[in-house]
């Protein structure tokens, strides 16, 4: 790799001043790039029941995968069980059912929890997941100690984009903190959030919003977490990012180099971090699913491919590619092969990773670097004006008055109206419709799995010790009411009696009340 | 406040431009085509209610009744169409409201022909533009005019 097609050698970075690996990092983290370490390809999946996920976690395990990340259906992200009204029709089809501690169990049967990485995506009941992950680990003589992986479980951007939310802010943000704490003693290879601009694009943000919005929660959290009693430096490591890659190239490499830039320069001067790990902008990237065309959806391959170089150009540490008929239903196993094989092609054959930061000292990238970051800091003084110089103050501020969710719908509607007055074409949408005659072949997924899961949920109802469960929900619903108390031991000892995600949801609404979002257009 | 020109009339002769009310049914939180198609409906002149998010058949039937809605517009993304779309059909048909229901989102070519039976009035897939979104809306509250036997009271 240390050398072109023809022959070519390649030092592993070009230009004068500023290197990859330098403060602030615009460059990059490492000098050496993905010579040292390519980028991880890592690929979410989830569906049906515990046990058919299992069986695909299994798969990858033996095709060499050591890392395994989780997708959840609908209710269980939103913290309500199979059986509640909400979730009819939505069991097991966005990704996996998972009540108790029992499909836990399943979901993680036979694998060897010390020696994967599991990423799991989930935030309003992010605390539960996590202790069921513990119990589960524990239950297989592996203590919590050596578990490594990644939970979602940021919040904020729930308010502002994704919408999965289920308590108010500030008790949400609680759990948030509790879960850092408890990682931070209990489990130092873990990372307790993963800080994430993704949906804030995909709801229609811009650029600069999701760079600046994302980059306000980080400092949200940095700031809750020491109001919690933590030092800096004792969590800051373990914070990551989660970015868009959308079509504009240009703009998402000047997004991604601007974001390592900030972040280095806020944790090290504002946050007074010491530790060059803490100032580092650690980012997974996912090509921009918004960006998919129901129209001629093979032309997705080309978009997704596009999207993924800008990301490896931007120095992303892991990278999930969409699958071309996405737009249409979940992937079919198909689909999202070739997505996996457009990395492994960016990967090993256009050069890409031979070189860190390639655009680095290009006019246009460094100016776009500078012009995002410029953008992004209105943003921050606005949040922070509006925190009165706290940005976990002003994110609070700006969910509440709808500044979020505000500015997200009035750049979401600017494109649809460009798209729809031909001011911004989308090939095979608005020009170039000829030929759209293909139908892609579609996953479709039955009903069965929520009989299937409904079925062992009132088995797990039935078997358990249903004292126990009251005993360990009172407890834990008398621990939230103690706003310093850390609600993951409590937690992990509900889930350990197989009291459901939805009753241990339940216990602390009781406290915590439920969040509605102010429905405005 | 005046009524924007080309305002798009209620079918009552009541003067007034139609009013849709637009909601999403159930845990999905996809709300960015929503809002774009209440803004789109807004600025065509059309009265928009938005419920927004985790609405059920029942609190869209009650708001319908309250606001005297003209239509109702769903969005799904949840791959749940199937099943909420024909319940929401039944239960406006249940409370007596005759109002058509329009869904939009992510719906397979294969699903519309199903959906339609079930008496959803269109369905809008991506890509659809602003004037098929208006169209397929106000069509949707004429026929309900011409139909036998719905004529407003």
């Amino acid at each position: 790799m240390a050398e072109t097609m023809s022959g070519i050698p390649l030092d592993s970075s070009y230009g004068p001043g500023l290197q990859p690996g330098d403060y602030p990092f615009t460059r990059g983290l490492h000098p050496a790039g993905y010579r040292s370490r390519l980028w991880t390809m890592r690929m979410f999946a989830g569906f049906g029941t515990a046990a058919d996920t299992n069986a695909r976690f299994h798969a990858l395990l033996q095709a060499g995968g050591t890392g395994l990340s989780t997708a959840f259906d609908m209710p269980t992200l939103m913290g309500r069980d199979s059986d509640h009204e909400w979730s009819q029709g939505e069991v097991g089809r966005a990704g996996v059912a998972v009540d108790t501690l029992a499909d836990m169990e399943d979901l993680f049967a036979g694998i060897e929890l010390d020696k994967v990485t599991t990423s799991m995506t989930i935030n309003g009941p992010a605390a539960i997941c996590m202790a069921m992950y513990v119990a589960v680990a524990e239950k297989g003589g592996v203590g919590r100690g050596r578990l490594g992986g990644t939970i979602q479980n940021d919040i904020l951007k729930e308010y502002q984009a994704q919408k999965e939310y289920i308590f108010p802010p500030r008790p949400s943000v609680r759990l948030v903190t509790d879960l850092i704490r408890f990682t931070t003693a209990e489990m130092p290879r873990w990372h307790p959030v993963s800080i994430s601009g993704y949906h804030i694009r995909e709801a229609g943000s811009t650029a600069a919003q999701e760079l600046a919005f994302t980059l306000a929660n980080g400092f949200a959290y940095v700031e809750a977490a020491v109001a919690a009693g933590l030092e800096v430096d004792d969590f800051a490591p373990r914070l990551s990012f989660f970015f868009n890659a959308h079509s504009d190239f240009f703009e998402e490499i000047g997004k991604f180099r601007a974001a390592r830039r900030i972040w280095a320069t806020w944790m090290k001067d504002r946050y007074g971090a010491a530790n060059p790990r803490s100032l580092m902008c650690r980012f997974h990237t996912q090509t921009a699913g918004v960006s998919l065309t129901a129209q001629q959806p093979e032309n997705n391959i080309a978009r997704v491919a596009l999207q993924a170089l800008s990301a490896v150009i931007g120095g992303t540490q892991s990278l999930h590619t969409d699958s071309y008929d996405e737009a249409l239903a979940l992937p079919t196993e198909k689909a999202a092969r070739i997505a996996l094989r457009t990395q492994q092609i960016v990967a090993h054959e256009t050069g890409a990773a031979s070189v860190v930061d390639p655009l680095g000292g290009a006019h246009f990238v460094e100016w776009m670097t500078d012009e995002i970051e410029r953008q992004a800091n209105e943003i921050f003084e606005h949040i922070d004006q509006q925190g009165v110089g706290s940005m976990l103050e002003g994110v609070y501020a700006g969910i509440d008055d709808g500044y979020f969710v505000g500015e997200i719908a009035d750049a979401a509607y600017r494109f649809e109206r460009e798209v729809n007055a031909g001011r911004r074409i989308i090939v095979g949408v608005n020009q170039f419709t000829e030929n759209d005659d293909d139908e892609a072949a579609l996953l479709s997924i039955g009903h069965e799995t929520e009989k299937l899961q409904l079925k062992r949920l009132e088995q797990v109802r039935c078997d358990r010790d249903d004292t126990a469960v009251q005993a360990s929900l009172a407890v834990l619903v008398e621990a939230a009411q103690q706003p310093d108390a850390n609600l993951m031991p409590p937690i992990i000892d509900a889930v350990r009696t197989y009291a459901s995600e939805g009753e241990i949801v339940a216990a602390l609404e009781s406290v915590f009340g439920t969040y509605v979002e102010n429905a405005v257009v | 406040m005046d009524r924007p020109a080309g305002a798009f009339l209620a079918p009552d002769n009541r003067g007034s431009p139609i009013r849709v009310l637009l909601a999403k049914l159930g845990l999905d939180g996809h709300d960015r085509g929503l809002k774009v198609v209440a803004r789109t409906l807004r600025d065509a002149g059309l009265e928009v209610i938005y419920l927004g998010l985790r609405q059920t058949a029942d609190s869209i039937v009650a708001a319908c009744e309250q606001e005297d809605a003209d239509v109702v517009g769903l969005s799904m993304h949840n791959a749940g169409h199937l099943t909420l779309a024909p319940r929401m059909v039944q239960a406006v048909e249940k409370a007596g409201l005759g109002v058509p229901v329009v869904i939009g989102g992510i719906v397979p070519a294969a699903d519309v022909p199903v959906l339609l039976n079930a008496g959803v009035a269109a369905v809008l897939g991506p890509g659809a533009s602003a004037e098929e979104v208006v169209s397929a809306v106000t069509a949707a509250v004429g026929r309900r005019r011409t139909a036998p036997g719905t004529a407003a009271p």
